[in-house]
């Protein structure tokens, strides 16, 4: 597997990462590098594996139904670059 | 998916029929105190970002634990429609970018969601019944609220939605017209209130409804499919398909082609419109969430929570019109909320059935809705209603009396038999009493005598003018019964 040009600039793009067009070949040939050296992993048999999300051999915990945080606003908006009475202030996205 | 197509559906196009393919994806706010993953509560109407934990805020090294509640939740939905319930289920990221998903992901369910195939039966305003087949229901975080409108400039984010749990729920291509989309979701949300695990609230977006619109020729393959978002109520559903169907419609028959992607309906206009902005975003490329383990839990969690379900809507229905002996659409109108169901049953029970159905559904409901009230603001009791019912059931008032005591009751309120006594509203079933009316007005209506001997359909009018003369308290029955002697009717 290999990614063109094209698929790194979309990458970036799905990234929110920008790239000028002087480091897309400089990304693509590291990308590339990655995904070959990736690939020798096509050489191992797992059908039937389950793809493993976890190495514990543990069930998930749970919390119960209690409100045990919030009604702080001025701490979670205080590293915001822009905030105003509580809210969040991000330029401006309409659809 | 190929159910034999049913021409009173079909959408008439310039070039002949069209059959309208819907399914829907609704996604229902969960109803617990706590978010899914963290700790914050899930109250509306709170100040900016006050219900909000650093976890929701995606704070660095910040990791979510899910809350048990949620998870029952979603089983009991899914029990509550039939479905399979998954004992293990997987968490995964679906990527994107928004200012009101500070994470830069949803955590969502993909490919293993905990609950599967289910089903939904609706009953559909002719008397006729659909099967929906529910493809699957899973476990989401809901996003913050972006506001546009406070600034020119900027757009304001509040993350008290955000974390909170959604049920996404996934239904089969088994909808033909905009009307058995409403009467789907209609009959999904009584359920969910039935279940209480979400409370179908429209308005404040606790229930909303993505709907996925394609048309084709009879018979044929389906064609390609638009996803109109975030519908938030049961009318603009069906304004949006409507106007989904013809659009498309409109293109094909003109030689175009749909294109497939997501668009929005603006309610103002009455139409759709594309959002192309989303198309790009539509690569989600969704993995297992790292920070979750997989969700398991054992087949005696979920019969535990089956054994204390409550009796749901089909169920009821059916009790309903075996036990009480009503029909099947009166029975339909009570079930159609909890709160009426219940309202019904404290009347009914130890009384006839039937009766209370007639006050509860003509009577009150005709009076709740002129005024746009809701059962639970009704200013007349069950306990009121029952007494009324009990007092014509005895023969102490007559049914037209009864209406009036319902208005005093309605406005004044009181003991319904203590305002019978006091105001001198018993029916009067002195026979002297009545005879003496009917005679009356047979004496000083002559020529109607002759006519009624010809047309003895005539006789309600006699009847009416005895209760006139009564002041509506004769008993009709003895009325009625005394004038066809008198008259010489059969």
């Amino acid at each position: 597997m290999s990614v063109d040009q094209e698929t790194v600039r979309r990458i970036a793009r799905l990234a929110r990462i920008a790239v000028s067009d002087d480091d897309v070949p400089h990304l693509q040939g590291e990308l590339n590098a990655i995904l070959a050296f990736v690939e020798q992993l096509g050489e191992v048999d797992v059908t039937d594996v389950e793809p493993m999300t976890s190495v514990t051999p543990m069930a998930m915990k749970m919390r119960e139904d209690g409100i045990t945080d919030g009604d702080r606003p001025t701490d979670i908006v205080a590293n915001a670059p822009a905030s105003d009475d509580g809210f969040f202030l991000v330029p401006k996205v309409v659809e | 998916m190929n159910a034999p197509v049913d021409h009173k559906k079909l959408i008439k196009g310039a070039t002949g029929d069209w059959e309208v393919v819907i399914g829907m994806e609704i996604h229902a706010q969960v109803t617990s105190k706590a978010k899914l993953f963290s700790g914050a509560a899930t109250a509306f109407g709170a100040e900016p970002n006050a219900h909000v934990s650093l976890v929701d805020a995606a704070m660095p090294g910040m990791l979510p634990v899910i809350n048990r509640e949620c998870v029952r939740q979603a089983v009991r939905t899914g029990l509550g429609l039939k479905a399979q319930i998954n004992l293990r289920s997987v968490f995964d990221r679906k990527n994107y970018f928004y200012p009101d998903l500070p994470q830069g992901y949803q955590i969502s369910q993909y490919k293993f969601p905990i609950v599967g195939e289910g089903e939904v039966i609706v009953d559909m305003a002719d008397g006729t019944q659909i099967q929906v087949g529910i493809e699957r229901l899973h476990l989401e975080q809901d996003a913050g609220k972006s506001i546009h409108d406070l600034h020119p400039s900027q757009s304001f984010v509040d993350l008290n939605r955000s974390g909170v749990a959604l049920m996404e729920i996934v239904s089969k291509p088994d909808l033909r017209s905009s009307e058995e989309a409403k009467a789907y979701v209609t009959k999904l949300r009584t359920i969910l209130r039935y279940l209480g695990t979400c409370d179908g609230d429209m308005e404040k977006g606790n229930l909303r409804a993505d709907v996925n619109v394609s048309v084709r020729r009879p018979g044929d393959p389906l064609g390609t499919r638009c996803e109109i978002k975030n519908v938030n109520s049961i009318r603009f559903i069906g304004q949006a398909i409507e106007h989904e169907a013809r659009r498309q419609i409109g293109i094909i028959e003109d030689g175009g082609t749909i294109d497939q992607e997501t668009r929005l309906f603006d309610p103002g206009k009455g139409e759709t419109r594309s959002m192309r902005s989303k198309e790009e975003a539509h690569d989600y490329r969704y993995f297992p969430d790292p920070d979750l383990l997989p969700l398991e839990f054992t087949q005696d969690f979920v019969d535990e929570l089956a054994t204390h379900l409550p009796e749901l809507p089909d169920e009821k229905k059916e009790r309903f019109i075996a036990e009480y002996g009503l029909s099947v659409y009166d029975a339909g109108v009570l079930i159609a909320e909890r709160e009426s169901a219940d309202f019904f049953e404290r009347i009914a029970k130890g009384r006839d059935g039937k009766a209370a159905a007639n006050w509860v559904i003509n009577e009150l409901f005709g009076r709740l809705n002129k005024e746009g009230l809701g059962i639970e603001d009704s200013p007349v009791s069950a306990d009121q209603l029952g007494g009324i019912v009990d007092l014509i059931g005895e023969g102490v008032i007559s049914g037209k009396i009864a209406k009036d005591l319902f208005e005093i009751v309605w406005s004044e309120g009181g003991d319904p038999r203590a305002i019978v006594d006091e105001r001198g509203m018993k029916q009067v079933t002195d026979t002297g009493a009545i005879e003496k009316a009917v005679d009356e007005v047979i004496a000083a209506n002559a020529e109607k005598v002759e006519q009624v001997k010809e047309k003895p359909s005539m006789l309600g009018w006699f009847v009416g003018q005895v209760m006139k003369s009564t002041g509506g308290k004769a008993n009709p029955q003895a009325v009625n019964a005394m004038l066809k002697d008198k008259l010489g009717i059969e």
